[in-house]
């Protein structure tokens, strides 16, 4: 498959990346170099094979921990790195009208 | 007294102890080969202060015999572990102003067991290369040359800044990320020693998150007993990650000198490529020959699925990062540009603070994940990656570890491969199947090639057996018999 620079425009916006023109060719290239590259797994027959979405836990299994507060009380180190805050609260653009 | 950074991490462990010299001598000699070597730009934060500090603690603490494992070592750390007060930028102008308020598991441990914090060590931006040139604080540049000492090289990435750090003998040791060879690559691209433990035995709590079914921490050293050392101290069940692993930790110091006789080593058929350099068979060649000498019985095997393990890897990693990157939106930490449009400001604010690499592989992520392409491309990796485990899985049935080279080639010029993702990405074709599998391998320098780089083998072992890699990597660095840098250049 390959993408052509709508796609790669449509690509920047759902990952919210705002591109220049001359920026969207330059992906434009590389994304199909790569994709091109990466088509090469159809080759592959995967029939009847189960994905792997993690290599842990084939014998230990994930563990559950018990879901109680432990921990918490650090308003002031959360809001510590906040470009925008007011009383402890991060500030945003207004997004309701 | 000899400059104290000549000393290996168990060398100066030994010294402390034996108390042949303070722990502020020490810290010294290394926070002034920090700064002497600033040419080298392996590090974005010093932190002098903070290490004299604790270097009078840790005296304090030989003198009372309270001391802790690593009581007094100076260790640099990369830039992708949370340190608490301390910069923490993961080598991005997204984080180049974010100070966490908290400490990585990891990191925490290594201060629990008295180990002191020499500074924040540069990488890839993100960890996301195999040069530690898509760093937005530059280039680090390779302690080694070539025999001619003309052109600068690469230390490899992504983290090149722990590897160059180790190989210029700042700090006793230094912590990487590895999710496709960031480790191991520039481990032996420096003629140093790096492991990536098997997935889930270190925290991966406070690590800046790239890919997280892939990603560990691990020790880069000078030799393997100070890499089983650090290891030791770096491991432990974390509650706050689900995939840490609750297995007993044994002492891997202790698998050094551990016979490998009658063990089996296995030969992957297909990590012979073609046109692999005579100096990279060579090296193979001579890692059989000195196992066998030890007593091991050297298998040929075969890993069908060898060839489709980067483009898998190559559809996995960019997916889990463009997920774990969404955080980056200008609101609660790091790079902001202000709009009045909450959608416009996430957009400038993304476009201004990642640099190309990273957006690649967002664009990438995005799109494999993205509707009517998720089956084609993401589950069908995630089958893919089924089929390399079990590649491994079956090998392991018959061999106790498997021996390949770390990489296709030495240390590269800078700017040499900057223009071309596809030929980057190549350099991890022999370190990235083992991360989509979940297991342990240790680079070890081994030999070097003709313009006198360091060349690296790889040793991959079972799940949670690192004991063995630590047995065998210490049989091959006895056999040989590398020389470690000795032209200390950008000093002059």
């Amino acid at each position: 498959m390959s993408v052509d620079l709508d796609n790669v425009k449509k690509i920047a916006k759902l990952s919210k990346i705002s591109l220049k023109e001359s920026e969207g060719k330059k992906f434009l290239t590389d994304l199909n170099q790569i994709i091109g590259w990466v088509d090469q797994l159809t080759e592959v027959n995967t029939e009847e094979v189960a994905p792997t979405f993690s290599s842990f836990g084939a014998d230990e299994g994930i563990k559950k921990r018990n879901d109680t507060v432990n921990d918490g009380g650090y308003r002031e180190d959360v809001i510590s790195n906040a470009p925008k805050s007011d009383e402890g609260f991060f500030l945003v653009p207004k997004v309701i009208d | 007294m000899a400059n104290l950074t000549e000393l290996c991490l168990y060398e100066a462990r030994d010294g402390l102890k034996n108390k042949s010299f303070s722990t502020k001598d020490l810290i010294l000699d290394h926070i002034d080969a920090m700064e002497s070597s600033r040419y080298l730009n392996a590090f974005i934060t010093e932190t002098p202060d903070l290490a004299l500090k604790s270097a009078d603690l840790s005296d304090d603490n030989y003198s009372n015999n309270t001391n802790r494992p690593l009581e007094g070592l100076p260790l640099g750390i990369k830039d992708m572990f949370c340190t608490k007060g301390v910069l923490t930028t993961a080598s991005s102008k997204m984080l180049s102003n974010f100070i966490p308020p908290y400490e990585s598991t990891v990191t925490n441990n290594l201060w629990n067991n008295g180990a002191i914090l020499l500074g924040k060590l540069n990488n890839d931006e993100f960890a996301m290369g195999s040069s530690n040139e898509t760093s937005f604080f530059g280039s680090v540049i390779n302690p080694w040359k070539k025999n001619d000492k003309q052109a600068e090289l690469v230390p490899g990435g992504s983290s090149g800044g722990s590897a160059a750090s180790v190989a210029a003998k700042i700090g006793v040791g230094s912590l990487g990320t590895d999710t496709g060879g960031s480790i191991r690559q520039p481990a032996s691209f420096t003629g140093t020693v790096g492991l990536k433990p098997t997935y889930g035995r270190c925290s991966r709590w406070g690590i800046i998150a790239f890919a997280s079914s892939l990603d560990q921490a691990g020790p880069i050293t000078r030799n393997v007993r100070d890499n089983a050392i650090l290891l030791n101290s770096m491991c432990s069940h974390d509650p706050k990650d689900t995939t840490s692993s609750s297995k007993e930790i044994p002492d891997f110091e202790s698998s050094l000198g551990k016979s490998i006789k009658g063990l089996k080593v296995g030969i992957p058929k297909e990590f012979y490529q073609d046109g692999m350099s005579d100096e990279i068979i060579k090296m193979w060649n001579n890692g059989k020959d000195w196992l066998k000498s030890a007593g091991a019985e050297i298998i040929d095997i075969s890993l069908p699925n060898t060839k489709y393990a980067l483009p898998c890897y190559y559809i996995i990693a960019p997916a889990e990062a463009s997920s774990n990157l969404a955080r980056y939106d200008g609101v609660r930490f790091g790079h902001s540009i202000n709009s009045n449009d909450i959608n416009e400001m996430y957009e400038l604010t993304r476009s201004d603070g990642f640099g190309d690499e990273v957006k690649r592989r967002i664009m990438i992520g995005t799109y494999v994940l993205s509707s009517g392409y998720y089956d084609a491309y993401y589950l069908k990796a995630q089958k893919v990656r089924s089929l390399i485990s079990k590649d491994y899985n079956d090998a392991f049935s018959k061999v106790d570890v498997i021996l390949t080279p770390s990489t296709p080639n030495s240390a590269f010029e800078l700017n040499e491969k900057c223009d071309d993702p596809l030929s980057m990405y190549l350099n991890d074709v022999f370190t990235v199947p083992i991360n989509l599998a979940g297991l342990p391998a240790i680079s070890i320098p081994s030999s070097k090639d003709k313009n006198g780089l360091p060349l690296g083998l790889q040793l991959i072992g079972k799940p949670f057996d690192e004991e063995t890699l630590y047995s065998f990597a210490n049989i091959i660095e006895e056999s040989s018999n590398f020389e470690s840098l000795d032209d200390i250049w950008w000093l002059k």
